[in-house]
C-alpha cells in the first residue's frame, strides 16, 4: 500500500504581487521519488520554498497537504519537525553560527519534538561524525561557521549533512547537483539513496538527466510558467536532456 | 544617519541652565583628594587641568559632540566622598584570569589595592604597578602621562585634574611578556572615581593587556577612566577593553593611543553595561607603516545609552587602519557611534576602512551613527560604511527551515552577531567568560 506523502492542489502564489505559480499539481506517494525539469525562472525553486514556509512567498489559492496535515498552517520550523527537508538551491552563508552548534540545535529540536532527550554536545559528536563519514566530509567543516567561505560542493554537502542528520520523511533537494563534478555527484547521490525507505519521499530538481542515473525517479514532471506541463516514467529525463524543453510547450501550447 | 522608529522622549537637559551645568561639574572637582607626595611631580599637569575644567559645564546636547548622549541623568545625581569598601578575594574571583595570575593590578572605587593585586616574577624589563610606585622605577612617565593630543577634552581633563593614583605597565626595549596584563577596576558603592593608567610599550616590544570595569554593586557610581598607551617604533600592544559595570551606572572613558613607525595596535572593545557608557577612543599615527586595528562590541538593552566616540588619526605614508564597530540595541536603548579619520596629505599610500554594523532588535531601539572619513590625501584607499538592519529575514528562515524556531533562530544571530567580535580576544578565559555574557544578554 503506498500513503499520500504529499497532495499539492491548484497550487497559485506570488512573490510582490507577481504571479509565479498558476495552479500547480502534485501528489508524491510514500517510497517513490520524484523529478521536476524545466526551464529557469519556471518557478521552480519557488515551489520548494514555498513547501518549506519562506515568508517571501504569498499563497493565494489551493492547497498543500503533508502526510494529511494542511501544510500552510504550519510555522517553517514546524514543517521541518513534521518532517519537510529542503536542501536549498543557494544555501544561505551564516557567519558567526557554527556549523556544529548550529547542527545539534536543530537535532535536537526535532528529537524535543518527538519527545526524544536532547542529546549534549558529546553524545551528538558520535552521531554527526558518522554522517560525516557516510558524506566524506572533512570534520573541520563542522568548526567553521555555517556554509561561510565554503565553496559550491561544500555547501551541497552541507545541506545533505543536514538531511542525513534530520532524516525527513520528504526531502526537497534544489538543483544539488548543480556545481558538483562527478565524484561529489557519486557521493550525494549515495547518501539520498542511502536514506531511502518505505516510507520516506524524495523529490529532486534538477536541470541535469546525469543526477538521475545515480538516483532513479518513479515520475519525472517538465514545470513551465509556473506549472506542471508533463509527466512521465524516468525515460521522459531522457528525453529532455536529448531534446530540450521547446517540444513540451509547444505541444501544451497546442493542446491549451 | 539616524534610524528611529519613534520620537525619542529623553531629553530634559535644555531645562537645567548652563550655570547648573557648571555647578555640578566643579561640585564633581571638589570631591578629588590631594596628590600624595610620590607624585608631587604631578602638580603642573593638575593643576593645568583643573583650570581648564573649572571654567566648563557639563556638555549639553546642543554641543555637536553630545547631540545624541544625554547627561541630564547623571546631574540627577549627587556623589560624596567614601572609603574605598574592604573586599577580598571571594569578591573578586570571578573576575580573576588565570592567564594573568602574576601579572594583575586591581583597584577598588579608584584606589589601588596590593593586597589584591599580583605582579611577581615579572620579567627583567617590564615594570607593572601602581602609579606611586612606579615613579620611582620609571621617572621617564613624566615624558608620557597626560601627554596626549585630546587632553583638554572635559572628562579627560576631570580625570587629570582629580587622580591621585593609577595603573603603570612599562614595558622596556624588545620585551615581550607572554602573560596579558590585567588591570581590573572593581566599582563597590555610589562613588565617582577617576582610574588612570599609562602603558609605555617601547621600542620593540610586545604586550598584550586587558583593562576591565567591572562593579559588585548594582548602583548608580560614576567611573570616569583616562588610559594613555604609548607604542615605540615597531612595538606592539593587543588590548582588550571590557566595561561591564552596573546598568544603573555611568562610565565615560577615554583611550590616548600613540603609534611610532611600524607599531601595531590592535584593540577590542566591549561595552556591556553602564546606564549611560561613552568610550573615546582616540589613535594617533606619528611614524610611517603604521598598522591600527580597532573593533568595536557595545550591547544595550532597557533604556541605557552605550556611545562610542573615536578617531584615527594618520599623519604618515604606509599607515593602515581597520576598524569595525558593532552594536546590538533593543527594547528602547539607544547606540551611538561616530567615527572620524583624518587621512591628512603626508598621510600617502595609507589604507583606511572603517564599518558601522547596527543591529536593532526591537521597533523602538534607536541608533545614531556617523562614519567620518577626512581624506585630504589623495594617493590612498578608503573605505567606510554603516548597515542598520533588523536580523536578515533569508537568514532566520534558513534556520527555521531546520526545525529552529524563529525566536531561537534570532537569538543565534544576534549571538553569531557579537561573537565575532569577541572570539577576536586572545586570552583565552576572557572570550569565554565573554562568550557566557554575551549568550545569556542574547537569550
Ligand atoms: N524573492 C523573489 N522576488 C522577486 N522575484 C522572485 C523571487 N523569487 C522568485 N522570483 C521570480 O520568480 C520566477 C521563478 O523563479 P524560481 O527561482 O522559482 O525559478 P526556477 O525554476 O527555480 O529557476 P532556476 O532553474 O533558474 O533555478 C523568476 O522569474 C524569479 O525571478
Ligand atoms: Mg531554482
Amino acid at each position: 500500500m503506498s500513503d499520500v506523502i504529499l497532495s499539492v492542489k491548484d497550487l497559485t502564489a506570488e512573490v510582490d504581487g507577481n504571479p509565479i505559480l498558476k495552479g500547480f499539481n502534485l501528489e508524491i506517494k510514500a517510497g517513490e521519488i520524484h523529478a521536476i525539469m524545466g526551464p529557469n525562472g519556471s518557478g521552480k525553486s519557488t515551489f520548494s520554498k514555498i513547501l518549506a514556509g519562506h515568508p517571501a512567498y504569498t499563497v493565494t489559492g489551493g492547497e498543500i497537504v503533508f502526510q494529511g496535515q494542511n501544510l500552510l498552517e504550519l510555522e517553517p520550523d514546524e514543517r521541518a519537525k513534521s518532517g519537510v527537508f529542503l536542501a536549498f538551491q543557494y544555501p544561505l552563508e551564516i557567519p558567526g553560527v557554527s556549523n556544529v552548534d548550529f547542527l545539534r540545535v536543530s537535532y535536537n529540536a526535532k528529537r524535543k519534538h518527538e519527545g526524544l532527550d536532547e542529546l549534549d554536545a558529546f553524545d551528538f559528536d558520535e552521531v554527526v561524525q558518522s554522517k560525516l563519514t557516510l558524506l566524506k566530509m572533512d570534520p573541520s567543516f563542522l568548526n567553521r561557521s555555517v556554509n561561510e567561505g565554503f565553496s559550491g560542493g561544500e555547501k551541497k554537502r552541507n545541506e545533505i549533512l543536514q538531511m542525513a542528520l534530520l532524516e525527513p520523511r520528504l526531502g526537497i533537494l534544489d538543483e544539488i547537483d548543480s556545481g558538483l563534478d562527478i565524484d561529489a555527484l557519486k557521493v550525494v547521490a549515495s547518501s539520498v539513496n542511502a536514506l531511502k525507505k518505505p516510507e520516506n519521499a524524495t523529490l529532486i530538481i534538477t536541470h541535469y538527466q546525469r543526477l538521475l542515473n545515480y538516483i532513479t525517479p518513479d515520475v519525472v514532471h517538465v514545470m513551465a510558467k509556473g506549472r506542471i506541463l508533463k509527466s512521465g516514467g524516468k525515460e521522459l529525463a531522457l528525453e529532455l536532456e536529448a531534446k530540450g524543453y521547446d517540444w513540451v510547450l509547444d505541444s501544451q501550447a497546442v493542446g491549451a | 544617519m539616524t534610524i528611529q522608529s519613534t520620537l525619542s522622549d529623553v531629553g530634559n537637559l535644555g531645562l537645567s541652565t548652563k550655570v547648573d551645568r557648571a555647578a555640578y561639574l566643579l561640585g564633581l572637582l571638589s570631591l578629588r583628594s590631594e596628590l600624595p607626595s610620590e607624585l608631587a611631580g604631578l602638580q603642573e599637569i593638575r593643576d593645568r587641568a583643573f583650570s581648564v575644567v573649572r571654567d566648563r559645564a557639563i556638555p549639553s546636547t546642543r554641543e555637536e559632540e553630545w547631540r545624541f548622549t544625554d547627561l541630564s541623568g547623571l546631574l540627577q545625581v549627587q556623589f560624596q566622598n567614601s572609603a574605598p569598601s574592604e573586599i577580598g578575594f571571594p569578591q573578586i574571583e570571578s573576575f580573576l584570569l588565570p592567564e594573568s595570575t602574576n601579572s594583575r593590578l586591581v583597584f577598588v572605587d579608584g584606589v589601588y589595592a596590593p593586597a589584591l593585586s599580583a605582579v611577581d616574577d615579572l620579567p627583567d624589563g617590564v615594570l607593572v604597578g601602581n602609579l606611586a610606585a612606579g615613579v620611582q622605577l620609571f621617572p621617564k612617565l613624566y615624558e608620557h602621562l597626560a601627554l596626549h593630543p585630546g587632553g583638554e577634552e572635559i572628562f579627560t581633563a576631570l580625570n587629570t585634574a582629580s587622580f591621585t593614583d593609577g595603573a603603570i605597565v612599562r614595558v622596556s626595549q624588545n620585551q615581550a611578556i607572554a602573560s596579558p596584563i590585567h588591570l581590573l577596576f572593581v566599582s563597590t558603592q555610589e562613588a565617582l572615581c577617576h582610574p588612570r593608567a599609562l602603558v609605555v610599550a617601547e621600542t620593540g616590544s610586545s604586550v598584550t593587556l586587558v583593562e576591565e570595569y567591572v562593579s559588585l554593586a548594582e548602583g548608580a557610581y560614576f567611573t570616569n577612566p583616562v588610559t594613555e598607551i604609548w607604542l615605540g617604533e615597531n612595538a606592539e600592544v593587543r588590548h582588550t577593553r571590557v566595561q561591564r559595570d552596573s546598568v544603573a551606572a555611568f562610565h565615560i572613558g577615554k583611550t590616548a593611543v600613540s603609534q611610532a613607525r611600524d607599531s601595531r595596535y590592535d584593540c577590542t572593545a566591549v561595552s556591556l553595561g553602564g546606564k549611560l557608557s561613552r568610550h573615546h577612543l582616540e589613535v594617533y599615527q606619528t611614524g610611517e607603516q603604521t598598522d591600527t586595528k580597532l573593533n568595536g562590541l557595545t550591547i544595550v538593552d532597557g533604556d541605557r545609552l552605550g556611545d562610542t566616540h573615536s578617531l584615527i588619526a594618520l599623519s604618515q605614508p604606509y599607515g593602515t587602519a581597520n576598524q569595525v564597530n558593532k552594536t546590538i540595541v533593543s527594547d528602547r536603548a539607544h547606540a551611538v557611534f561616530n567615527g572620524k579619520v583624518f587621512v591628512p596629505k603626508a598621510a600617502q599610500l595609507t589604507n583606511a576602512a572603517q564599518l558601522s554594523r547596527n543591529l536593532l532588535l526591537s521597533p523602538k531601539a534607536r541608533v545614531d551613527t556617523k562614519p567620518q572619513l577626512e581624506i585630504t590625501a589623495d594617493n590612498v584607499k578608503c573605505a567606510h560604511g554603516a548597515t542598520v538592519s533588523q536580523l536578515e529575514d533569508d537568514e532566520v528562515f534558513y534556520l527555521q527551515s531546520r526545525g529552529i524556531e524563529a525566536d531561537q533562530a534570532r537569538k543565534l544571530l544576534t549571538y553569531a552577531f557579537a561573537i565575532e567580535v569577541i572570539d577576536r580576544i586572545s586570552v583565552a578565559s576572557l572570550r569565554h567568560a565573554l562568550t557566557q555574557l554575551v549568550r545569556i544578554q542574547s537569550a
